[in-house]
């Protein structure tokens, strides 16, 4: 078996018992990648010799027997996560040459369990979409089919888990950004609780809804993950005091009297008929193993995506602001004035989207506007945390579709920013209400690509959550993507 | 020239004196080579996170407590939106919706014309915020240098009503200010190295007028002195505009020093739309009664709980607020009558002499050669006899030129008292063999010589003796002849 396809912890049972070496595993990944990155353009920048260095490291705490749960393993990092002396460019031509002075504090978590790191991979711009598209380097495509858009932001980890780039993946998750692509790219994603995994070191987009999580080949390799990377952090403000439980812990208990709940939003006339036919046909498997299916509704559905987006992005015209070519990143050449050095600097190193969300943001955050816009997202921001809470007094987790749509077609929707911004319907509202959730995949549509399920679990419980994806990922045949 | 009302409020920003930056751990001390001072934190990388340093927070608090606000149990932090080179992040966080106080009054008390007057000025809030870079611009080789030293420097800002009516006023408020806050600990209060700085909001108005006029912004105001005359130019200014039938703009303004006149830096038309919105990096500050008496119960003696020590310690009420006015004086005060527990003798030496020598410039209260327990040993000495008072004086000018100790200063200058009798029968032997004419006289009942006789004993035995005993033993010498 090609050992590039294990889940990691099968990898780590084949470490520990010495049928792989830390550097067979890196270079096994390294030389997949040199094949068949070129066509799937997920990694960025590969880092080669820091892997092997690594890998030597790793080998001699496993030689000691002192191997934790990811020495070893190879892992890729979404571009905007900062990495210490390695490139961090957000996609973005304004960051093309940034190299961070510093860890994020994620980096340090894995380091000091002795991962091995392969490369950063590619993502929308900023990760702003859902395509991958809007990557200014590299326009990753999905593995199931080339012809297709991976899903985004975090299109490069979803891509080379799927494909077997890597072990698993960290990606980052603002209004969905780790569960999209997970469904496009048939593997697993997880968005933790807001405050649960530092964003210290992850280049921030909206600091209210970012939130750093494993992409991974399932749901417990999800866990092992997260295991590593959760944790107060002094560095975060926003990161929780709290203890950090395992969450593996509850993996293999009887999911007999969970009460999964189905708002009918979900489920309404935007979700394509395959979509909602894979979704429904899990949630009564789910029911005959002794689940309790709840009908709820959540009537602010319909007003998220505006909300979202006013919120999103308004804190990213503030966050983008510091990209101002004076300290670091692209500076143009033209203009003699500050402020010709500021606008062409912008205006040549960001994306369309990008400048297509900081202008939407300042108009939101102007005054004479602000109430009508900010002011109004917030008051629904309260609305959906509240709705979420009343539906969670009746039940254990949400079952909802991932997207709308199985992965689109990479010319597809491009021109409709509305349209695209529609299709994240199903994911906004976790950050909004800052609920963990997961996404796996529940089926394929004609042409065989992974349709997507999230399960969204109350504030914190990260474990129930895995439990239930875990459970229905034992009994589903995947169906690995061929590349 | 018409009457007018000038109608002021003032914006004042205090650099806090926490050891580190208030959302980083970089250290927040005044000045160090450019750009040593600074982490990714408050140089603005990207991926970096603010964390709030609580010390700031108590210090802001403290300061509210001194100017007499209320502090807000909830307060919150909310980004201020603008481009400039020396504001790495290009947004200052800072308080605009939940400040941490609001609603303070500043009694403050100045003169007009030999005659004191005392207003109440209400404070409107004091916010917690950070301090942008320097930007050093090299006009030579045409190009602009960023130092983030200062970046990430706690601040407050103190925002006053409307309340001040005139140049005399706004600097009364500043200074007392200034003396609240060194007195609260908070701030150094030094307006030439920029850690408290002034802008000052200004419209004028006729004593008929409804509504208030339209103001003008004097930014960044790094004197008391500048205050004043920025102040009474905007006052000749816009009335003289209103006077012609013109209008006055709404702009922000920068005083030249040199010319003593305002500028227009720019117009309503330019000013930034902050476009301010909640800081989600931070979460809100809470605080409950416990945590609000433990903060007040560290505020150090205020300047008027002070003023009442003194006078309960016997000073004249003008000594005691010529002293408590000056925060750095009344701290060596204190501690020179730790030293020697005698206020009023202190006070009196203080004002007299040592005031006197600062007030020409001859020694610094912020650099003084000697400490305030030497001054105070001085003191002592003169008040029990080890030295005269006049001696005193000479050996305080000494200690003003050169420091040390004042009884070595006496000592070498031979004005030492040591009341030593062998030696003062000595010179009186002396002085009486050498005065025969006098002595006849005196014995002959002639008592009016003796005031002679003294004079030139005394003169003998300068630095020797106190007068009292040279008394004593002459009277004694005389009447066994």
């Amino acid at each position: 078996m090609d050992i590039t396809a294990l889940k990691i912890r099968d990898m780590r049972a084949a470490l520990d018992k010495k049928e792989v070496s830390a550097a067979e595993l890196a270079d096994a990944y390294l030389t997949r990648i040199n094949e068949i990155d070129g066509s799937l353009e997920s990694y960025i920048t590969v880092t080669a010799e820091e892997a092997k260095a690594a890998a030597a490291k790793a080998q001699t705490i496993i030689d000691k027997g002192e191997a934790k749960p990811l020495t070893g393993i190879p892992l890729a990092v979404k571009d905007n996560i900062c990495t210490d002396g390695v490139k961090t460019t957000c996609s973005s031509k304004i960051l093309e040459n940034f190299v961070p002075p510093y860890d994020a504090t994620v980096m340090e978590k894995l380091n000091a369990e002795g991962i091995v790191m392969l490369g950063k991979v590619s993502m929308d711009e900023f990760a702003m979409g859902g395509s991958t598209q809007t990557s200014a380097f590299k326009k990753t495509k999905n593995p199931y089919d080339l012809g297709r858009v991976p899903g985004g932001s975090s299109g490069g980890s979803a891509a080379a888990v799927s494909a077997s780039l890597c072990a698993a993946a960290l990606g980052s998750d603002t209004g969905g950004s780790i569960r999209q692509p997970a469904a496009f790219c048939g593997v697993t994603g997880m968005k933790p609780t807001y405050g649960r995994v530092s964003r210290y070191g992850l280049v921030a987009f909206a600091s209210s809804l970012d939130q750093i999580g494993p992409i991974a080949k399932d749901a417990h390799d999800c866990a092992v993950i997260l295991n590593a990377i959760s944790g107060y952090d002094y560095h975060d403000g926003t990161s929780a005091k709290l203890d950090v439980p395992d969450f593996t812990a509850k993996i293999g208990q009887d999911i007999k009297g969970m009460k999964i709940a189905m708002p009918k939003e979900f489920y309404a006339d935007g979700i394509d008929d395959d979509v909602r036919n894979a979704v429904t046909e899990a949630a009564k498997w789910y029911e005959k193993q002794g689940a309790v299916i709840v009908d709820c509704s959540m009537p602010s559905l319909k007003y998220a995506v505006a909300a979202y987006y006013l919120i999103a992005s308004a804190e990213a015209s503030s966050n983008l602001s510091r990209y101002d070519g004076i300290k670091y990143g692209h500076r143009s050449e033209v203009g003699d004035s500050y402020s010709d050095l500021v606008c062409n600097s912008r205006s040549e190193g960001f994306g369309d989207e990008v400048k297509r969300r900081i202008l939407l943001g300042n108009y939101a955050l102007s005054s004479g506007y602000y109430d009508a816009y900010y002011g109004k997202a917030m008051a629904l921001k309260q609305k959906i945390r509240e709705e979420y809470a009343e539906i969670f007094k009746g039940c254990d987790v949400i079952l909802t579709p991932t997207a709308p749509t199985v992965a689109y077609g990479v010319n597809e929707n491009i021109s409709d920013p509305a349209k695209m911004y529609q299709a994240d319907i199903c994911t906004v509202t976790v950050n909004i209400a800052s609920l963990p959730a997961i996404s796996t995949t529940c089926g394929y549509d004609k042409d065989g690509m992974p349709i997507g399920m999230s399960i969204i679990g109350k504030h914190w419980d990260e474990a129930t959550v895995i439990q239930a994806a875990d459970a229905y990922e034992k009994q589903f045949e995947r169906i690995p993507a061929k590349i | 020239m018409s009457a007018y009302i000038p109608v002021i409020g003032l914006e004042i920003h205090a650099e806090l004196l926490t050891k580190s930056k208030v959302f980083c751990t970089c250290s927040a001390e005044f000045g160090g080579d450019k750009n040593t001072r600074c982490c990714p934190v408050c140089s603005g990388m990207p991926g970096t996170l603010p964390i709030i340093n609580q010390t700031a927070v108590e210090y802001a608090v403290k300061a509210g407590f001194a100017l007499g606000c209320d502090i807000n149990k909830f307060s919150t932090f909310d980004r201020k939106n603008y481009f400039y080179p020396d504001l790495p992040k290009a947004y200052q966080i800072s308080q605009l919706y939940l400040p941490l106080c609001i609603n303070g009054l500043v009694p403050i008390e100045y003169e007009v014309d030999g005659e004191k007057k005392t207003k109440n000025i209400r404070i409107n809030r004091i916010h917690l915020e950070e301090d942008a870079g320097k930007l050093i611009h090299d006009d030579l080789n045409g190009v602009s240098l960023a130092d983030y030293n200062r970046c990430g420097i706690p601040l407050i800002e103190i925002v006053t009503e409307p309340d001040i009516g005139s140049a005399d006023e706004a600097k009364a408020f500043v200074e007392k200010i200034s003396l609240l806050l060194q007195y609260a600990g908070v701030c150094d209060c030094k307006m030439e190295q920029g850690s408290l700085r002034c802008d000052v909001n200004i419209s004028i108005m006729k004593p008929t007028d409804t509504e208030l006029g339209t103001r003008a912004e004097i930014k960044n105001l790094n004197s008391i002195k500048a205050i004043g005359r920025a102040i009474d130019f905007e006052i000749y200014r816009q009335g003289k505009l209103l006077d012609m039938g013109k209008r006055v703009v709404q702009e922000t303004r920068r005083f030249d020093d040199n010319r003593g006149e305002t500028k227009s830096m720019r117009s309503k038309e330019d000013a930034h739309d902050y476009r301010y919105f909640p800081e989600p990096d931070i979460l809100q500050v809470n605080f409950t009664d416990e945590d609000l008496d433990a903060i007040r119960a560290k505020l150090p003696e205020m300047p008027y709980k002070r003023l009442e020590r003194y006078l309960a310690d016997g000073l004249s009420e003008t000594d005691a607020k010529i002293i408590v006015n000056q925060k750095i004086l009344s701290d060596f005060f204190d501690t020179a009558v730790k030293a020697y527990s005698n206020p009023k003798s202190v006070c009196n030496f203080l004002i007299g002499e040592m005031m006197r020598r600062i007030n020409l410039g001859e020694v610094a209260l912020d650099n003084l050669p000697f400490t305030a327990e030497q001054f105070a040993k001085l003191v002592e000495m003169a008040d029990t006899d080890k030295v005269s008072k006049n001696d005193a004086k000479s050996v305080f000018r000494t200690m003003c030129e050169k420091g040390g100790d004042p009884e070595e200063i006496a000592k070498a200058a031979g004005l030492l008292i040591t009341n030593d009798t062998g030696k003062v029968l000595e010179v009186i032997e002396e002085v009486l063999a050498a005065n025969e004419k006098a002595v006849a006289q005196y014995t002959g009942g002639d008592q009016k010589v003796f005031g002679f006789l003294m004079g030139q004993c005394t003169k003998a035995l300068k630095g020797v003796c106190t007068p009292k005993v040279i008394k004593e033993e002459l009277e004694k010498k005389l009447k066994s002849l």
